[in-house]
């Protein structure tokens, strides 16, 4: 049978970079010193799994290198080796490498093997020099022994051609050789398929038929198989039950006076070379030799960590992959619910197929019937979405060896702490979650924790703590990065944003508004710009790119005690709470998580700014009015102010207001791409369906606000007008 | 018809091991690690059980020994995929209970004719 | 405005396909088809094999602040496509909509571009067959319609007909 086994790789290399995410962590995880050895087990599990499919699917560069990692994880294991931090250092190292050679193969390019060869010698030089250590006269199994092994079970077979006349086989199982499930007559009909079998079988020690045990084998066998058949295949036969049977193989015919060339009877010992010195001098000589070859078994091992970390860059080149693996749990409900669906729809068919006359009882179950087709419709959406979302712990995944390796790199003490792993969210949130994190948790480490002599002279622990805290709230996913560093001097960035002309001389800014120029464009506190952030994307980007997922972004901070980011954000990108508005006859959606309120406007409370455009009085907070009309070039003529309603929304920390005719319902809404048939559209982050079929614009808040342009005068204005 | 469980931890092993023996005319019943292994078994009849050794939660030699525990497994061939390097493991398996065992890498003609040699 | 489909769609995709087993036949693998509209009395051809469909006019949701020929987005079966009117992008006058007025949505899917779209002409014609010998390379005959968007010209029973260039067409960020 050909079976095409290209149709597993996909699934190969899924779990395969799922199962190199497990090892990472774990080596994350693994104290050294003290070693746990489910952790231990775990790694040594996902480096088997990857070696065994990497094998059967052909990956031979993967699968020679995962040999050597798994055996020392095995020695590891056994407690026979024994763990440091330069060895978990070389793990993680080998991790990063199997990643980038499997993301090669995945996109069916040749894997560079370099570092994979560098990092098998080291391994190698570890293992060799452990055993060269500790046991000179113990046998050690060579990685990749097999033929040596086969060697050592035949002495002397090349000298005699396997194909004479065939075998003499005495075969005595042990009583309970059934139990294993191996039954001496299949053995019989395998010798069969390779020479003419003639056998004997002795019942001599078969008892009374009263005393016989079903499960307990009385027989012994005396076989002469005849014919031209290796040796090998002949052993193979009994491969199973070595150990549990007496077995002598001896060659047919020759002369009958040559020493009987009777093989080893429990070739079970030869094979494991046990370690109690049953081991043949063959190879022995073989384990000298390489003993031998191998030179200076000391050497590699203390020079292996010198070498520089391979940055882990390639992580993010990792091929966007467009499968998800969905719970059976999941796959189940759905199924019940679409089975809900079903019986709704038969109950709507009946009573729309009676023919009879419309009664009330009629309407009456209709709109019962409606309001179940509602409910289940409602159950089988959230049913659906909830295929797509992923545990928080896949984005999070990350951070324990970015901490680490940022950690070493900045000559700081941090402790990661990862809470509510397993908060789901959508997965394309997920994905486009990841940078703004990174960069948040980037930031923390390198300006939010302090060095540890700095910490201790302020009496705090030398280990800074950064918590990463996931959780669901209403409709959205809450994350928090929390860090107990030094916290955000507000008055340092108010100086820094009036040097820079972000914030006039005499403009009075309350701390909400001071930590908010975090965000602003072209500000960084730091005077000495490090390597890690404080260059390229900024905090603005951070924002910005949290607000296109209509998400958004707070900061609480005390200064000498840390800062805690709350990133709030929807629970999927593909649906969306909207407020339907219209404007000049078409309409538009606000994502309700934009809108704070909406109010019938007051005329007396409209405000003509200078070269500002209006501005509304709100409760004494000065709000600048944007006008679809204007902005999108709707109507020369917008209808008055009192005739209109104002929607108030905030982004990007400045809150405005939008003039729309008239107010519609609130309702989800699924996001529709615009950009995949046109372009970005701005003021607008996509469109959507509605009920009856026309196509509604989604607004962008923050974008409209770019449009309405001169951002700097409705800030001044909003800010002239809190101070007031 | 001849039914098979298959347990392995691996997803791209399984369905490897599962689409074969399908191929091949068995019906097959597959199983994440050793746990659900017996769980299946026991609710259900096996010709053939052909188990993974390194799995978490239950790992297949554990399996060996707990189905060979149940009357209806006391006979039923078992065998164990296992690697080259896993002497020791092979023979942990046997004491364990395991029929024999199947080498990886196999590729799915091997994987038949081994089936083939204990169910016929 | 139905009746646009249902009227003409057909024939049309008759048409095509009985062309498509003349050429499977005959072998004259070198044909390209092309199916031709009207706008301002004038014929256009377009590679058939970018048409996905034809369409009778319906709403569509303007585009903030796009440009004047690009009419706006349309529910294709819940994919969002945008329509962008051929008479007005090459100047004709301005949009008319009747019972013959179409949109022909084509689909490119090359590197540069990959997207579907729909046009606006007054009406479909025809589908007719063409080797690369019958192609003449476009000469500057309209002033209204920039070269960029003509592939050549030809002529299908005494009549001229531009050839226009799908994936120039669709390639909005250029227009």
């Amino acid at each position: 049978m050909s079976i095409d086994l290209s149709q597993f790789h996909a699934v190969f290399f899924e779990e395969s970079f799922e199962g190199l995410d497990v090892m990472e962590n774990a080596l994350l995880e693994l104290q050294p010193e003290n070693p746990d050895s489910e952790l231990i087990n775990s790694i040594f599990r996902s480096a088997h799994s990857i070696k065994g499919g990497s094998g059967t699917f052909g990956f031979i560069s993967i699968s020679e290198f995962t040999h050597i990692l798994e055996t020392l994880l095995d020695k590891i294991r056994e407690g026979e080796e024994q763990l440091d931090v330069d060895s978990v250092e070389l793990f993680l190292q080998s991790v990063d490498c199997m990643r980038t050679m499997l993301e090669a193969l995945q996109a069916e390019t040749e894997p560079d093997t370099t570092r994979a060869d560098q990092l098998a010698i080291m391994f190698q030089s570890i293992l060799t020099g452990a055993s060269a250590a500790e046991a000179k006269g113990l046998d050690v199994p060579a990685t990749g022994a097999s033929p040596v092994i086969q060697e050592s079970v035949l002495p002397g077979s090349d000298s005699i051609p396997d194909s004479l006349a065939g075998f003499h086989i005495e075969f005595t199982p042990e009583a309970d050789m059934l139990k294993g499930g191996n039954d001496p007559v299949r053995m019989m009909r395998e010798l069969a398929t390779l020479g003419e079998l003639t056998s004997t079988p002795d019942t001599g020690a078969l008892p009374t038929l009263r005393d016989m045990q079903p499960d307990v084998v009385y027989l012994n066998w005396c076989m002469d198989l005849h014919g031209d058949m290796p040796l090998e295949d002949v052993q193979e036969v009994f491969e199973w039950v070595e150990g549990e049977c007496d077995l002598s193989i001896s060659r047919l015919g020759g002369s009958a006076d040559s020493a009987p060339e009777v093989m080893p009877s429990n070739v079970a010992e030869a094979v494991d070379h046990a370690p109690d010195g049953t081991s043949t001098a063959a190879t022995k000589t073989k384990a000298d030799e390489q003993e031998s070859a191998k030179p200076i078994p000391d050497a590699p091992k203390t020079a292996s960590p010198a070498k520089p970390a391979p940055a882990p860059a390639a992580r993010a080149g990792k091929a966007e992959s467009s499968s998800i693996r969905v719970g059976i749990d999941k796959v189940d409900s759905l199924i019940n619910l679409v089975g809900e669906l079903v019986i709704t729809q038969s109950m709507l068919g009946q009573m729309g197929g009676s023919g009879e006359v419309i009664t009330d009882d009629h309407i009456g179950n209709l709109r019962e019937g409606l309001v179940q087709l509602e409910q289940n419709t409602r159950e089988l959406q959230d049913s659906v979405m909830r295929i797509r979302m992923l545990p928080i712990s896949f984005a999070f995944n990350r951070f324990p060896r970015m901490v680490r390796d940022l950690s070493l790199q900045l000559g700081k003490k941090v402790r990661l702490e990862l809470r509510g792993e397993q908060t789901e969210l959508d997965k394309t949130v997920m994905e486009k979650i990841n940078d703004p994190l990174v960069h948040l948790v980037r930031n923390a480490m390198d300006h939010g924790i302090e060095s540890p002599n700095v910490r201790a002279d302020q009496g705090k622990d030398e280990t800074g703590t950064i918590v990463l805290n996931a959780f669901h709230q209403g409709g959205n996913i809450i994350i928090e990065m929390i860090d107990d560093g030094g916290g955000i001097d507000a008055d340092k960035l108010v100086a820094k944003a009036r040097a820079n002309g972000i914030v006039g001389d005499n403009e009075q800014l309350n701390q909400e508004q001071k930590l908010d120029l975090l965000f602003a464009p072209g500000l960084s506190t730091v005077e000495q710009v490090s390597d890690l952030s404080g260059r390229g994307v900024g905090m603005d980007v951070v924002r910005r790119n949290i607000q296109e997922l209509n998400g958004s972004v707070d900061i609480d901070t005390e200064l000498g005690k840390g800062t805690t980011f709350r990133i709030r954000l929807p629970l999927t990108l593909a649906i969306l709470d909207g407020q339907l508005v219209t404007v000049a006859g078409q309409t538009y959606i606000f994502p309700l998580m934009s809108i704070s309120e909406s109010l019938q406007i007051d005329e007396k409370l409209v405000n003509n700014v200078a070269g500002g455009g209006d501005v509304y009085n709100l409760r004494d907070e000065y709000i600048p009015i944007l006008s679809l009309d204007s902005i999108f070039g709707l109507r020369t003529e917008p209808l008055s102010y009192d005739q209109s309603l104002l929607v108030v929304v905030e982004a990007e920390g400045m809150k405005v207001s939008v003039v729309v005719d008239d107010l519609m319902a609130q309702q989800q809404v699924v996001i529709k791409s615009l950009e995949d048939n046109y372009t970005r559209v701005p003021g607008v982050s996509g469109a959507t369906i509605l009920g009856d079929g026309t196509v509604a614009m989604i607004l962008d808040v923050a974008g409209l606000i770019g449009l309405a342009g001169n951002q700097k005068t409705m800030a001044a204005g909003e800010i002239a007008g809190s101070a007031a | 018809m001849t039914k098979i469980l298959a347990v392995d931890d691996s997803a791209s092993m399984r369905q490897m091991v599962v689409f074969t023996l399908q191929s091949a005319g068995y019906e097959v019943v597959e199983a994440s690690d050793g746990l659900l292994a017996l769980d299946a078994a026991k609710s259900g009849h096996f010709d053939l059980v052909l188990t993974d050794v390194n799995m978490p939660n239950m790992d297949g030699i554990a399996l060996v020994r707990e189905l060979r525990q149940l009357e209806a497994y006391k006979y039923t061939p078992i065998l164990m995929l296992t690697t080259e390097t896993a002497g020791d493991r092979k023979m942990a398996g046997r004491s364990a209970g395991a029929t024999g065992w199947v080498v990886k890498p196999f590729n799915p003609d091997k994987l038949l004719a081994t089936i083939k040699k204990v169910i016929g | 405005m139905d009746n646009v489909q249902q009227d003409k769609v057909p024939a049309v995709a008759a048409q095509a396909a009985s062309m498509v087993d003349t050429i499977n036949q005959e072998g004259f693998q070198d044909l390209q088809q092309f199916l031709t509209f009207v706008m301002e009395g004038e014929e256009y051809g377009i590679d058939i094999l970018n048409v996905q469909e034809i369409r009778g006019w319906d709403n569509v949701a303007p585009i903030p602040n796009a440009p004047a020929h690009v009419s706006g987005v349309i529910n294709l079966r819940g994919a969002i496509v945008p329509v962008i009117d051929l008479r007005v992008m090459f100047a004709f006058n301005e949009a008319r909509y009747d019972e013959n007025t179409v949109v022909i949505v084509l689909k490119v899917e090359s590197q540069r571009v990959n997207r579907i779209m729909g046009v606006v002409v007054d009406a479909v014609s025809d589908v007719f067959s063409l080797s690369e010998e019958d192609k003449r390379p476009p000469p500057n005959v309209n002033q209204n319609i920039s070269q960029n968007y003509i592939n050549g010209l030809t002529e299908v029973k005494g009549k001229m007909v531009i050839l226009l260039d799908c994936e120039k067409l669709l390639d909005i960020e250029n227009h």
